[in-house]
């Protein structure tokens, strides 16, 4: 086990090697024209120029731009400052993560109490008027893009309520928790429930797809056959093994969501990693790029370790080599 | 053991080779007929089939259908279109689903949006398709080193905050069409790559593979005419479910401002762009989503039904139960 | 080799008198899995000795029938001189020429002597392609016919092999396990090869279809002179299609010699075991007769036994047993053909049950373990 996480772990630093380069390479060596005039934007001044030049060292051929770039980073934890408000990239980053964090983990909370019931209910009782809800449920879930839902939910929730009086849900914002929790739960209950609905749709289908053939197996029917109550047959022995799947995509959509949920960011206004990654990309503001992808491409990478890490303890089949 | 004895009684029981009766139906049927004749049952897929022939329909003759209406996508009526204090007008006789922001008719907007939509979506599926399925299937066959350096290729693959780096890319190569279907590409063929291998890799160790290499065939030969026509109903299902991923894809970029550059009206643009008024003008956010979910969920539901025609594996574990 | 055709049965039968040429020589054959591990770059950690050691020959016109229980390397060896794995360590010739290890494109003229019928009816046919196409691929790939005459010519096969030449447009899925092995069957004569490698061909197929393949076999070998490799693990099955028997036990050959010799006279000791198995079908002889039973399992071809690789379940084996492999040779008065390796073979009369070994074999496990009737009748 040591040595499988181990290996694990220098592949994904190989991974995120790949990925800081191929960033790199794309606003350096692909991105057209002349760079520091880029990166400096509209509103560029000699000495801002100049001081882009000597910060990223234009001057010098892009591998060992990059390779300073990388020094930087490894050596002080130093992505850079960013280029519009001359603030320390790494500081922006930690103060937008709390409010993805707060959005992702509350999501996801919200996503698997409803997902697994659903999948499970739809399960036990195939082709059912039951099933046929849930499956409508799950599809139009996976069918509604997450902008879609995010902007009927503040029609419904936000403008609907206040024109008639009731303001409970603010419009836009993010309110930390440790200032004032009930605020944060007001500010995030929007948000929450857009990308738990979302996702609870692809969470109910796997449960089901994944229940359903498990209850297929021998030994279910043998849990059956020797008399086990069906809740104890479906609890005890079905769900265990018919979660793992459940456990892989979880793992995954809240890494990927921890480096930045970009779109109900967007939608609701919540300044997080994943905001802040639009603005600068529109902006053109090339640390906060960098920053941030890094940021989120070690999520992924983290999530994938501890997916496989779960999945060798939760199913017995899979041995690490 | 009485081997005479045994081939007399399976003589009688007619359970010989030779049929001693003419035998009517002489043509046998394709596994994928017998797919499409247990599709044609299932009401809910032929009826989202019939969606999204429409939908190609109106795309192919999108120019027709404004002439018709009368109403070029990009004509602005200033006039008729806006209210006086600048809003835009509600359906009417005029502007069936009403007009935008600066007087445009949102039915003929989203005429032409849904040529964007499937463009993307199709195109983008079908290359994702061409590179998943040649580099799946070269892992899965060939195994061993190419295998583990086309696997690991994938997983960098996945392990991008693509989002995040598809903006990126778009930001720095300027959005257009051509970006759009690549950047969407570029990002989901590992997912069909992965699925592909898995099912080569269990392609591979049947005998009918072995047969085909003991008579000398190639491994073109043996990919080509023993393994890819076996990957047909995965892949077929797979893309089905990819397509929608695709077209929400666009329409996230559009909605971003990195999609199809206006004034190329787009189902995700024009959501965008409702934003600032769909408070007071609540249709122009209404139809352009309805378009767009109307748009997946019929590929969702025909891609399910077409897994529960082409696998029917899926209904005998119902069966079991 | 059926009842129904005595003469040619005893002609072919009798090799001593009137053997054919060599058409296959099998020397030293060794084929070894490695097993690895590892990420990225992947070391060899163990190796599986699925065959180890093999000589053979095989005489044109003749059928040898190779047994064994599963995972004894038969297959292995079949593949091995079917060409599709490269291997380790021996040679192979066919017809006087040497066929070791060729590459793809020296390899194509051979393949169309040497062809291979596989065991599963349903996995060695593409469930994706009509049943003519099937039968028609040796044809394509080695460019033999086209179009209307390739039709005609598969059309012949299926009349060939008791097929109905109309059912040339259907799929796999829409025949029976003993048509699909009919198709099997074509499908290897279409080129009208030498020598036919039979992968345990019937071990699929219910007993009454059985017989029915078996015959067509016997049939076809008369009409078009094949040699056939006949592997199995059911002795009645081999005993009546073959004239040539080995016996082989974890990569190795153990005993082998002319059908009536070896199963009249069995000289190794797991030979004794496996006829043992065998069910006799009259009560009274079969309540007289020891069952021998074996110690263990089958140990794992990844760490062979040293020595005999028999010796840790054999009732005879003693030290030298652990230390040296004997070499196959013929034995006490036995004939040149039959050849036997083993230190101890058994006398005529003797009774192995009732051996007991000189060495300790406690580390094969308990004395319950195999019984091997499950495996020796095929079922």
């Amino acid at each position: 086990m040591g040595r499988f996480i181990v290996r694990r772990a220098l592949f994904g630093l190989v991974v995120l090697t790949i990925i800081s380069f191929a960033v790199f390479w794309l606003f350096f060596v692909f991105a057209p024209g002349d760079k520091a005039g880029n990166f400096c934007g509209k509103n560029c001044t000699p000495e801002r120029l100049a001081q882009i030049r000597a910060l990223y060292h234009l001057d010098e051929p892009w591998y060992s731009q990059y390779w300073l770039y990388v020094k930087r980073l490894v050596l002080h934890g130093d992505l850079g400052y960013s280029f519009t408000n001359q603030t320390p990239v790494r500081s922006i980053i930690f103060d937008r993560a709390p409010a993805t964090a707060s959005l992702a983990l509350g999501a996801a909370v919200i996503w698997l109490s409803l997902g697994i019931p659903i999948g499970i209910l739809a399960a036990t009782k195939p082709r059912s008027l039951r099933d046929r809800a849930a499956t409508i449920f799950a599809l139009g879930g996976l069918s509604i893009p997450t902008f879609v839902l995010g902007l009927v939910m503040l029609y419904l929730f936000f403008y609907q309520l206040t024109i008639h009086g009731v303001a409970f849900f603010p419009g836009n914002g993010y309110a930390p928790l440790t200032e004032n929790p009930w605020e944060w739960v007001k500010h995030l209950i929007l948000p929450w429930f857009t990308l738990a609905i979302v996702s609870a749709a692809s969470y109910s289908r796997i449960t089901r797809g994944s229940l359903l053939e498990v209850l297929g197996e021998d030994y279910i029917r043998t849990a059956r056959a020797k008399g086990l109550s069906e809740r104890r047959v479906i609890y005890r022995h079905g769900l265990r093994s018919a979660l793992t799947p459940v456990v892989t995509l979880l793992g995954i959509d809240v890494g990927t969501l921890l480096g930045g949920a970009i779109v109900t960011e967007q939608v609701f206004g919540l300044q997080g990693i994943g905001q802040t990654a639009v603005q600068a990309v529109i902006n053109g503001d090339l640390p906060i790029i960098f920053g941030t992808v890094l940021f989120a491409a070690v999520f992924i990478v983290v999530a994938n370790i501890l997916v496989d890490i779960a999945y060798a303890m939760l199913d017995a089949r899979v041995r690490l080599a | 053991m009485t081997l005479i004895a045994a081939d007399e009684v399976a003589e009688q029981k007619g359970g010989g080779g030779k049929d001693p009766q003419p035998t009517k139906a002489i043509e046998g049927r394709a596994p994928l007929q017998l797919a499409w004749a247990r599709l044609r049952k299932d009401k809910v897929s032929l009826a989202c089939l019939g969606v999204i022939v429409l939908l190609v329909l109106v795309a192919i003759f999108a120019n027709q259908l404004t002439d018709l209406i009368g109403h070029p996508p990009n004509e602005q009526y200033r006039d008729e279109g806006l209210q006086p204090n600048g809003l835009p007008v509600a359906p009417s006789s005029f502007f069936w689903l009403g007009g935008d922001e600066v007087g445009r008719d949102v039915l003929s907007r989203i005429i032409h949006g849904a040529r964007v939509s499937l463009l993307v979506g199709v195109v983008a599926t079908a290359f994702a398709v061409l590179i998943g399925v040649t580099i799946g299937t070269m892992a899965g066959y060939f195994g061993g080193v190419i295998d583990t350096f086309l696997s690991r290729t994938m997983d960098v693959f996945l392990s991008f905050p693509f989002l995040l780096f598809a903006i990126s890319l778009v930001a720095v190569k300027g959005a257009s069409l051509r970006i759009s279907i690549f950047v969407i590409a570029f990002f989901i063929w590992a997912n069909v790559g992965r699925i592909v291998r898995g099912q080569v890799l269990s392609i591979r160790e049947k005998e009918y593979v072995e047969a085909a290499r003991s008579l000398g065939a190639s491994d073109l030969r043996i990919m080509v005419v023993d393994v890819i026509p076996n990957l047909v109903a995965p892949v077929i299902v797979y893309s089905t479910l990819l397509i929608p991923t695709a077209i929400v894809f666009e329409a996230t970029l559009s909605f971003l401002g990195l999609g199809v550059p206006i004034p190329t009206p787009t189902w995700g643009n024009m959501i965008a762009t409702s934003q600032s008024t769909y408070l007071q003008a609540p249709w122009y956010l209404l139809f352009p989503s309805l378009a767009l979910f109307i748009t997946t969920l019929a590929f969702n539901l025909l891609g399910d039904g077409l897994r529960d025609a082409l696998d029917p594996r899926a209904a005998r574990v119902l069966a079991r139960k | 080799m059926t009842a129904a055709q005595p003469e040619v049965d005893h002609a072919g039968r009798d090799v001593n008198t009137q053997a054919g040429d060599v058409l296959l020589k099998v020397e030293g054959a060794k084929k070894y899995f490695p097993i690895k591990q590892g990420i990225i770059f992947q070391k060899e950690v163990a190796r599986v000795h699925a065959v180890d050691g093999v000589d053979l020959e095989v005489r044109s016109g003749e059928t040898l029938g190779l047994v064994g229980e599963t995972g004894c390397g038969k297959s292995t060896l079949a593949r091995l001189i079917a060409g599709l794995y490269p291997m380790t360590a021996g040679t192979v010739s066919f017809d006087g020429s040497d066929i070791t290890n060729l590459s793809r494109k020296k390899m194509r003229p051979f393949r169309r002597d040497i062809q291979m019928i596989f065991q599963d009816p349903y996995g060695s046919l593409n469930p994706r392609r009509r049943v003519g196409s099937i039968i028609g691929d040796p044809f394509d790939i080695h460019g033999v016919a086209d179009g209307a005459e390739r039709k005609k010519r598969v059309q012949e096969l299926m009349e060939v092999v008791g097929l109905n030449p109309e059912h040339f447009n259907r799929f796999p899925a829409e025949f029976s396990g003993g048509q699909r092995q009919r198709i099997g069957v074509a499908r290897a004569l279409a080129l009208r090869p030498k020598l036919i490698i039979c992968d345990e061909p019937v071990s699929a197929l219910d007993v009454s279809i059985q017989a029915q393949v078996i015959n067509l076999l016997d049939d076809l070998q008369n009409e078009f002179g094949l040699t056939y490799i006949f592997i199995a693990h059911d002795l009645s099955v081999v005993r009546h299609v073959s004239d040539r028997v080995a016996v082989m036990y974890l990569g190795k050959i153990m005993e082998t010699g002319p059908v009536d010799d070896l199963y009249g006279l069995p000289r190794h000791p797991y030979t004794n075991a496996l006829l043992s198995a065998v069910p006799i079908p009259d009560p009274d002889r079969a309540d007289s007769r020891e069952r021998i039973i074996l110690r263990g399992d089958v140990p794992s071809p990844v760490n062979p036994p040293t020595g005999c690789p028999f010796h840790p379940r054999c009732p005879k084996a003693q030290d030298i047993c652990v230390q040296e492999m004997p070499p196959l040779e013929p034995v006490f008065v036995d004939p040149p053909t039959h050849r036997t390796a083993c230190h101890f073979p058994v006398p005529e009369g003797e009774d192995i049950s009732q051996c007991t070994p000189g060495i300790d074999q406690s580390g094969t496990g308990p004395l319950v373990g195999a019984d091997l009737s499950a495996i020796t009748t095929g079922s």
